[in-house]
């Protein structure tokens, strides 16, 4: 059974601790900046939503990749990129239209969430279960998968 | 059944492997012209700037990928196609029958008239074999002129200049990438490039090219002429269609097709920098000659020629990304605008940052960036989803970077959607 990440922003209180863990886990500094999911902040809902790559099944950046940078994971369903493969072209940033596939400069290269290989550590790190890691049909990605088929123009069989 | 590509780039591939994804037992066959094993021409740039080697610009690392897909690779050149036999001619005298073609030819450069033109140290950066007289010619210190600062030679600019050579742009049009930038982001980019060290001449013309003693003497029209071990011609391109003549295939700017990419002729499908498909913002037939639009096309064209006419195409949004000596660019759908429809815009000059927005009614239309690297692609997702922003709207004309909080509050469990 594949597992997903499950944010639920009503739980969510903007503490960053799922920031700091990512870009520990992924680029070995404290530093939200290099973090793969990201809190956002609606100041006069007073709400915290989180967000990052919700593997959808369209993988986008994967379809626009020219590379095969960006493969999928067997064990987790997650689309990896291949640093060695990426020749840091960003068409895949664009092409995502949820905005999760970002440009990291000191790089050259993109970056996107893999799930930690299996273990994600925003989900770890979240003290308040608004970030939880369980199974996929059980997340309620609705709204998510709507938005998906709506932009689909050449979703992958 | 048997499925015959044309053309083995992008376009071509992705449809080679949707086809046997969705027919375990088809022929296929893959007709390409070049020796490589099928690439990517958007890798080239880095191959110009040995972050890659060759095998880094092809399209599937897999040496087998083919094979195992069963899927013939076949390097010949289509020279004609009769459409009443179901056959095409190869160069090489074979012939081979299809049951569905599909056209992804893609298109090759074009240079102005322009005496001289053809001499030596004159390359277009397009293919693999372009890639290597420009890796010979453009060694550190050489003089070096590119004409043409439009998507594809701002591309190459970059890899230009990071490769140490003396570097002049000429530009006919006012500004750098006309076509996707407005008037203050392509003057922005000039002095960019200008603060880098890149000489840049907007609004001015290559009059004349001669072999000079070393080298080439490139004239323009403001009278100065540049010496040059190597011009770049980056002026655009046409669709390959030449072979098609007498074929029945209608043509345009490209090969005309309807929504399922289905050219004037029942059994033949066009798809790529060849076909003239259709817009998602303007809803209007047009090349767009970009690499998403190309693996859009190779899949909806296949999927239609395996199963009938049963996917229709909604249109690609024409958008483009751009890295020109660090300075990120971007642009989207209709970014010029709409009649009677509102714009926001971000500009910060000292910072090189500009966003703009486009809306109609209450609903983003295009956009266009400076600068912006984090969560671009939600400017494509809005647009495509044709999102009414609501109240949302008014706020991105207060901060237009306040994008993503825009999408997620129409998607999201915040205030009334929770
Ligand atoms: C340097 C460079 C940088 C680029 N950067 C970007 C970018 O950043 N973003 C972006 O979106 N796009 C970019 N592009 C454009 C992108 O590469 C094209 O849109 C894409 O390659 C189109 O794919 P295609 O399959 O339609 O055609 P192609 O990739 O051109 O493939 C068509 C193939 O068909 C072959 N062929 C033609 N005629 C025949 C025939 N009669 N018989 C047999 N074979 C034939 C051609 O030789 C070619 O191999 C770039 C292009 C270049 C050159």
């Amino acid at each position: 059974m594949l597992r997903s990440l499950h944010i639920t922003p009503e739980k969510c209180t903007g503490c960053l601790q799922c920031e700091m863990a990512c870009s520990f886990e992924n680029e070995g500094v404290f530093n939200p900046a290099k973090s793969r999911i990201k809190v956002f902040t609606f100041h006069e809902e007073g709400r915290f939503v989180p967000y990052t790559c919700t593997q959808c099944a369209e993988a986008w950046c994967m379809q626009a990749c020219p590379v095969e940078a960006i493969v999928v994971n067997a064990a987790t369903g997650s689309k990896d990129v291949l640093e060695d493969v990426c020749v840091g072209c960003k068409v895949c940033t664009i092409a995502c239209p949820f905005g999760t596939v970002n440009y990291n400069q000191a790089t050259g290269k993109v970056i996107k969430c893999d799930l930690c290989g299996g273990d994600p550590a925003c989900a770890t790190a979240c003290p308040t279960e608004a970030i939880t890691y369980i199974d996929s049909d059980m997340t309620g990605y609705e709204r998510m998968r709507a938005w998906a088929s709506k932009t689909d123009t050449a979703a992958s069989a | 059944m048997h499925h015959v590509i044309v053309g083995a780039g992008p376009a071509g591939v992705i449809a080679a492997e949707t086809l046997r994804r969705l027919d375990r037992d088809a022929k296929i066959t893959l007709v390409g012209d070049e020796p490589e094993p099928p690439y990517s021409r958007m890798a080239i740039p880095y191959l110009l700037i040995d972050k890659i080697k060759e095998p880094g610009t092809y399209l599937r690392k897999d040496a087998e990928h083919f094979a195992a897909r069963n899927a013939e690779v076949v390097h010949d050149r289509v020279g004609g196609v009769d459409t009443k036999r179901q056959t095409l001619s190869l160069t090489n005298g074979g012939k081979l029958k299809y049951d569905r073609l599909l056209i992804a030819t893609g298109s090759h450069p074009v240079s102005p008239p322009i005496p001289g033109i053809d001499s030596a140290g004159v390359h277009p950066c397009w293919t693999l074999e372009d890639a290597r007289a420009i890796m010979k010619l453009a060694k550190p210190g050489a003089n070096v002129v590119l004409m043409g600062a439009g998507f594809i030679g701002c591309i190459i600019l970059e890899a230009l200049a990071s490769r140490g050579v003396n570097l002049t742009v000429v530009e006919m049009e006012n500004r750098m990438v006309p076509r996707m930038l407005d008037e203050t982001a392509g003057t922005l980019l000039k002095q960019w490039c200008e603060s880098k060290g890149v000489r840049v001449h907007t609004s001015t013309k290559v009059t004349a090219v001669e072999a000079a003693k070393k080298g080439l003497g490139v004239s323009l029209d403001n009278g100065d002429t540049l010496e040059a071990a190597l011009l770049i011609s980056a002026t655009g391109v046409r669709p390959n269609t030449q072979f098609l003549e007498g074929s029945g295939v209608d043509t345009d700017q490209g090969i005309l097709v309807n929504a399922y990419l289905q050219t004037s002729v029942e059994h033949v499908y066009a798809a790529g920098d060849v076909a003239q498909g259709r817009d998602f913002s303007t809803g209007e037939y047009s090349v767009q000659a970009i690499q998403p639009t190309a693996a859009d096309h190779g899949h909806i064209a296949a999927t239609n020629m395996a199963g009938g006419n049963t996917l229709e195409h909604p249109g690609s949004v024409n958008m483009n990304v751009l890295d020109t000596l660090g300075l990120v660019s971007s642009s989207f759908g209709l970014w010029m605008g709409v009649d009677g429809g509102d714009s926001a815009t971000l500009t910060d000059r000292d910072r090189y940052r500009y966003l703009n927005l486009r809306f109609d009614g209450d609903v983003l239309v295009g956009a266009s960036a400076l600068g912006l690297t984090q969560h671009v692609g939600v400017l494509r997702g809005l647009i495509q989803t044709r999102t009414a922003l609501g109240r949302w709207k008014d706020k991105l004309l207060d901060d237009p970077t306040r994008v993503m909080e825009a999408y997620l509050a129409g998607t999201q469990a915040i205030g009334a959607n929770a």
